[in-house]
């Protein structure tokens, strides 16, 4: 099952930066039993994640008693403590309503059978060629039972299946194009239509391997030591490179700083911090006093709009998806097209017209009974989840950021709140920032380790993994309201 | 001054005329709310603000509200209310934030009088003060309430609701100070307007946002809520602690409320989501609405009595762009439709029924049973003016006495428990069903069976010749025969294992001698009507003394009446509780079930070069000169029909299963659904379930297979704390002990657990069966005697 290759990838690039870096060898590994003749493999990369060095993260066996239980629930779920656990573990208190959701969509009672899941979860992640979610699914998926025949490619999938593609493709690239008409194909289509609940578990799932895919590139996540490309049978040898010198070289600011982002100084990185603060307290004074008018507000909104897809990264070369995961769907050069650059005009979507508490979570909760509960808890959690510090500040009300964060990424979906000043967004959120945004949300495989560190270089891993599940769930909900309306709209 | 008199003379007792009604708006509506006149109304949304006249037979546009050029989010409303003291005077919440407010004296174009630009978020709900002209109150989602006088440019108080967003605010109409706000959280709080700084009571109402709340026109303290969680809670305010004193259960959350005036326990709803429908309910029978208005094609999103004084007129506003005036006369009422019933069993079985009278008299053809006797009796129950329903108290009451015996239904779990449905040939089974419907003295079913079987299975005279004929002639054809049976035989002795082998040697058609065997074993079990003549030839030629030897053989051919299953439970999940019994008719279900169903058609292709065995059959098919069986299918349809009317529902879904393929396809699906469900129920009853679960997953029915397939969780509790086990059904979370350790090999069991019941210890259930074998005392040691039943 060498489904891999993207992450192989992933690692030759992460080589070169790693060159870049100036390499010093790595001492350890494992001694290779040469005298019995069995190949030992050896874990390559330290750490779930190859952006957060290993000492960062928490690790197995000092954790309290909050985490243990956690760890102990994720492990009797999936059966193994994965990556991303170990990485979300940074904030248990999300970690806890996570994995209750993900334990609900994958295990418990619902209408979809247990394979189907797993694959729709498995075509979910291809279409963000993560092939580290891609290899647990397929693992998951012949555990279940499912047909390796599946496996070739969505066209050796049954025809329902196959229906689905379009959603996913929709869905994971330019969810504002989904309209009724696509859920009336997939509804009725004879004997492989799908019913309004499988379809709305399908959507659930097919969210959430999105934003879990965003997760897994956002954060780096290193490959399960059982897939490929989490081991290696090379013995250790000084004059490779090893993945653990990147994380080496984090620990040392300033060389970090140096290398990942020319020439900036410990200082001025320091006044980033001081100078987010500032802002954050300004604009917090003076918004009783400044009245911007009715059509400043609205063009603000449309400057946000049309800006966020200049932020992409100079370096926009076109990406071909590794074989193995793209069999996993059809049409790979559909990807995040902006509305404005693709030359049509996407109506404006208004979260006061249909907003996921008052709508989307009756809907869900309608059709897939208790899961709108679960998905609810979560983008609360998510969404109100902080310690009140920054960087090194503490007792800080950070709800203005956090709001901008989650505004910015729904502003790209073309979803807009009324009562929200998108000029604040600008002021809070610099470019470096709206890039690492930008990438993980709309194109999670061509997130790289200098775009991490670029961003916030004063701020904590942990807060850097706190950003990027408000990039998830914020990316989770603006599918899912897309998805839900056009839902709805059928329905009426 | 116009305006003044018509409003007296509504005041005065001479009711509001008009019809139902609608009128196209341009846009959704968010919001309604009605002048105080009752003669105009005001709609407003994110892309409309008008008010329209209500005449006796339309809507009239009187004013558009939406002036300038620029559109401006401040027009953009998530609500609106008309001043009821102030015919002039309108305010609106904006979706930016901003309350505004209207004054239609102001003699230019542009209506709007004041901004208050105080909130962050939207502004959720705008409440005037009922008696006091100046004062209006906001509730946003930046969780504040703010009070305005509208004699100054500001707010006069902030209420903070501690960050959580209010959904409604709603000034109290008998207590002057107070109103009551609701949140996103589920919860009610109480504010004194003097108080800004705590609200006087709070409590949560709803699980999920309370979306809206309503206080009562005339009852003091009380206050309806409803909220996401599909709810209409209705509280009352005036004791210490908030009390609910009634709840009605929704099929959508509830957006909108409303108390209808004049009717002391009628309220209105509209739902935000998914349901379309306004409802008028009686608090006092919460599970159907009173009334019901099914006008609009999209969600209703406002609703208003036209006049605080007159229950007949209610206006609505709603996303399909329409404005509706809804006459109580011309409502729907779900009650005249639903016929009010009534059961109870007795204590010797007695069944007493009382019915509508007009029911009853309309079906006094059918008396089901002889000894019966009726007593009509009529209530009279005292007249309760408020009680709308009190024209249907008069009713029938009938009483149905058991015969003794007669009405036992012994023989139905009888012949439920013996019946064979499936895992032998077809002229097998009815033999059996015929014998066990005989002893039951059924004759007529028994004669049923044998029928069938005539029809079926009988391949006259000259099968048995041919058989002869065809071993005494084609003596090649004797190995594959001879494999073919002991393989078939063999096979579920061996165990799961090589079943799953086999099964899969079904799927593959290179291996010739499997192929052989499976062939005929397909065959067998599908009985294409065309192939059939293959088994029942050599079932009823020579060989047929020999089948019967051959079953007893096999060990673990067990019949399902027969209750020692041995259950390999460790070696699977137990979800998939398909794979787990290997009993008889369960693997030969396995393949009737998945793919072997449509493989058969394959294997009957593939029949014609396996040997000369089945060239020779066939060859004798085609001058056999019997009826083809086709010409019965219509016979045993109207059959099978007529069982199922008499009530004999067993009969119809076990002569469905026995033939299979034969019937099904001349009897539409909802039909077989129906009666299977129906079986399958009545089995329920009976405790029969492993007869019921059979029966489920013989059925070809795809709604009725899936009924074993859900729900098949099974929670626990650990012996130890006494608390659920969440995750895993073994270990405990909290006291992190096993729960079930094995008396006999001291391991967690994870599969089956069987227990004595009276000293409470047990393990796995085969190393408890061996256990026993040798002794009859407890394996823990504790000496108890244990019985296992």
């Amino acid at each position: 099952m060498r489904l891999a290759t993207a992450a192989n990838e992933a690692y030759t690039t992460s080589l070169t930066v790693s060159e870049l870096l100036g390499c010093k060898q790595c001492g350890g590994g494992r001694v290779q039993d040469e005298e019995l003749g069995i190949k030992i493999p050896r874990p390559l990369g330290h750490g779930p994640s190859r952006f957060i060095p290993e000492k960062e993260i928490l690790q197995v066996g000092s954790e309290d008693t909050q985490m243990h239980a956690l760890f102990a629930d994720s492990f009797a779920a999936l059966g193994r403590l994965d990556n991303i656990t170990l990485v979300m573990v940074f904030h248990p208190q999300y970690l806890e309503s996570f994995l209750k959701t993900q334990h609900y969509l994958l295990q418990m009672d619902g209408p979809l059978p247990l394979h189907y899941r797993h694959y729709i979860g498995i075509m979910a992640a291809a279409r963000h060629q993560c092939s580290y979610l891609v290899n647990l699914h397929v693992n998951d998926f012949l555990h279940v039972g499912g047909d390796p025949k599946w496996l070739n490619g969505l066209e050796n999938a049954p025809q329902k299946l196959q229906n689905l593609g379009e959603l996913n493709k929709v869905l994971a690239h330019r969810p504002w194009l989904i309209t009724k008409e696509h859920i009336e194909g997939l509804l009725k289509a004879e004997e492989h239509s799908w019913s309004l609940a499988e379809l709305v578990h399908a959507v659930v799932l097919l969210t959430h391997y999105h934003s879990l895919a965003s997760f897994t590139f956002g954060c780096g996540i290193s490959p399960e030591i059982h897939c490929d490309g989490g081991h290696t049978f090379r013995p250790p040898s000084v004059s490779n490179y090893c993945i653990c010198d990147i994380t080496n070289g984090n620990h040392n600011v300033d060389e970090m700083q140096v290398n990942s982002a020319g020439n900036i100084s410990v200082s001025e990185s320091f006044f980033e911090v001081e100078a987010l603060m500032e802002k954050m307290k300004q604009l917090q004074e003076c918004r009783d006093e400044e009245e911007a008018s009715q059509e400043e507000m609205a063009s603000r909104f449309e400057i946000e709009k049309r800006e966020s897809m200049c932020v992409f990264s100079s370096d926009d070369e076109e990406v071909t998806p590794a074989r193995d995961v793209s069999r996993h769907f059809e049409d790979t050069s559909y990807g995040y097209k902006d509305f404005s650059r693709h030359g049509m005009h996407v109506p404006t979507f208004r979260v006061q017209d249909y907003c996921w508490e008052d709508h989307g979570y009756s809907l869900v909760n309608r059709l897939y009974p208790d899961v709108g509960q679960l998905i609810d808890e979560k983008f609360h959690i998510a969404y109100n989840l902080t310690y009140n510090t920054m960087a090194m500040h503490k007792d800080v009300d950070t709800s203005m950021l956090r709001r901008a964060i989650w505004n910015y990424i729904h502003c790209m979906f073309g979803i807009r709140y009324d009562d929200y000043d998108y000029g604040e967004i600008n002021q809070l959120l610099d470019r470096s920032f709206k890039v690492y945004i930008k990438t993980v949300v709309c194109t999670p495989e061509k997130v790289t380790k200098r775009m991490y560190d670029s961003f916030w270089r004063q701020f904590k891993h942990s807060e850097k993994v706190h950003v990027n599940l408000l990039l998830i769930e914020a990316r989770m909900q603006a599918e899912l309201l897309y998805a839900l309306r056009a839902i709805t709209r059928y329905m009426t | 001054m116009e305006k003044m008199s018509r409003v007296t003379t509504a005041l005065g007792g001479s009711a509001l005329t008009g019809r139902t009604m609608n009128c196209h708006l341009d846009a959704p509506a968010n919001a309604i709310s009605v002048c105080r006149d009752a003669a105009q109304v005001v709609v407003a949304g994110r892309s409309i603000f008008k008010i329209y006249a209500i005449e006796e037979e339309q809507f009239v546009e009187k004013l558009n509200l939406r002036v300038g050029r620029k559109p401006s989010l401040n027009l953009s409303c998530a609500d609106v209310v008309w001043h009821q003291m102030d015919e002039n005077l309108l305010a609106t919440a904006a979706t930016n934030g901003v309350v505004v407010t209207w004054n239609l004296g102001r003699p230019s174009r542009n209506k709007q009088d004041q901004l208050f630009t105080e909130h962050k978020r939207t502004v959720n709900k705008v409440c005037f003060h009922p008696t006091e002209a100046h004062v209006l109150l906001s509730g946003s989602q930046d969780g504040f309430m703010k009070c305005f006088d509208l004699r100054r440019k500001d707010s006069v108080s902030t209420f903070s609701g501690q960050s959580e967003s209010v959904r409604d605010v709603q000034f109290s109409i008998r207590d002057y100070f107070t109103f009551a706000s609701t949140f996103e959280n589920g919860n009610v709080q109480l504010w004194d307007i003097r108080r800004p700084d705590r609200c006087e009571r709070m409590f949560t109402a709803h699980n999920g946002p309370v979306f809206c709340c309503d206080w009562h026109p005339e009852d003091r303290g009380w206050l309806a809520t409803g909220g996401r969680d599909k709810m209409v809670k209705v509280w009352d305010m005036t004791t210490p602690r908030a009390k609910e004193m009634h709840c009605v259960q929704t099929i959508a959350s509830v957006a909108r409320v409303k108390w209808r005036p004049e009717c002391r326990h009628h309220l209105a709803t509209c739902s935000m989501m998914v349901d379309h429908n306004i409802y008028v309910w009686d608090v006092r029978r919460p599970f159907v609405p009173a009334a019901m208005f099914e006008e609009h094609r999209d969600v209703t999103t406002g609703i208003a009595w036209r006049h605080p004084h007159d229950p007949c007129f209610l206006l609505s506003g709603s996303k399909d762009s329409t404005l509706c005036q809804h006459l109580f006369r011309d409502a729907s009422q779900p009650v005249e439709r639903a016929n009010p019933e009534g059961l109870c069993y007795g204590l010797f079985g007695d069944v007493a029924f009382a019915a509508k009278e007009s029911l009853v008299a309309a079906e006094s053809g059918r008396k089901p049973y002889a000894g019966d006797r009726r007593h009509p009796i009529f209530f009279k129950r005292k007249l309760d003016p408020a009680e709308p329903f009190s024209g249907l108290a008069s009713s029938a009451l009938s009483v149905f006495e058991t015969e003794s015996g007669g009405g036992s239904m012994s023989w139905f779990v009888d012949t439920a428990e013996r019946y064979a449905l499936a895992g032998r040939p077809l002229a097998e089974l009815c033999d059996h069903n015929a014998k066990v419907a005989r002893e039951l003295g059924r004759n007529q079913v028994a004669q049923t069976w044998t029928m069938l079987r005539i029809i079926y299975c009988s391949p006259g005279l000259v099968p048995s010749a041919s058989l002869n004929h065809s071993v005494g002639k084609g003596s090649s054809c004797g190995l594959p025969l001879m494999n073919s049976f002991n393989l078939k035989d063999m096979a579920p002795g061996l165990g799961s294992e090589t079943r799953l082998d086999r099964s899969k040697g079904d799927t593959r058609s290179d291996t010739v001698l499997l192929d052989s065997s499976a062939t005929l074993i397909t065959n067998e079990d599908n009985e294409e009507t065309e192939g059939s003549d293959v088994p029942a030839d050599y079932l009823l030629g020579d060989v047929e003394g020999e089948e019967d030897e051959l079953y007893p053989l096999d060990p673990e051919h067990v019949h399902p009446e027969e209750p020692e299953y041995v259950l390999p439970q460790e070696a699977f999940p137990l979800r998939h509780e398909i794979l787990d019994t290997p009993s008889g008719p369960e693997h030969l279900q396995d393949k009737a079930d998945s793919p072997h169903v449509s493989g058969s058609e394959a294997d009957a292709a593939s029949l014609a070069p396996v040997d000369s065995f089945s060239l020779l059959s066939i060859s004798h098919a085609l001058y056999d000169s019997r009826l083809p069986t086709d010409f019965f299918s219509v016979l045993v349809c109207d059959m099978l029909r007529f069982y199922a009317e008499q009530g004999d529902v067993q009969m119809a879904v076990s002569v469905l299963i026995v033939l299979g393929e034969r019937v099904r396809k001349d009897i539409d699906e909802q039909t077989q659904e129906h009666w299977y469900t129906s079986y399958i129920d009545l089995l329920q009853r009976f405790c029969l379930w492993n007869v019921s679960n059979e029966v489920v997953k013989l059925s070809t029915s795809r709604a009725v297979s899936c009924l074993n397939q859900a729900s098949t969780t099974l929670h626990v509790n650990c012996s130890n704390c006494k608390r659920p086990m969440s995750s895993r059904g073994w270990v405990c979370d909290r006291c992190h002990r096993c729960a079930s350790m094995c008396a006999v090999c001291h391991h967690v069991v994870k599969g089956l657990f069987v227990w004595c019941q009276g000293c409470s210890h047990g393990g796995h259930l085969q190393h408890i069966m061996k256990w026993l074998e040798g002794s009859s005392h407890c394996p823990a040691g504790c000496g108890h005697l244990c019985e296992y039943s």
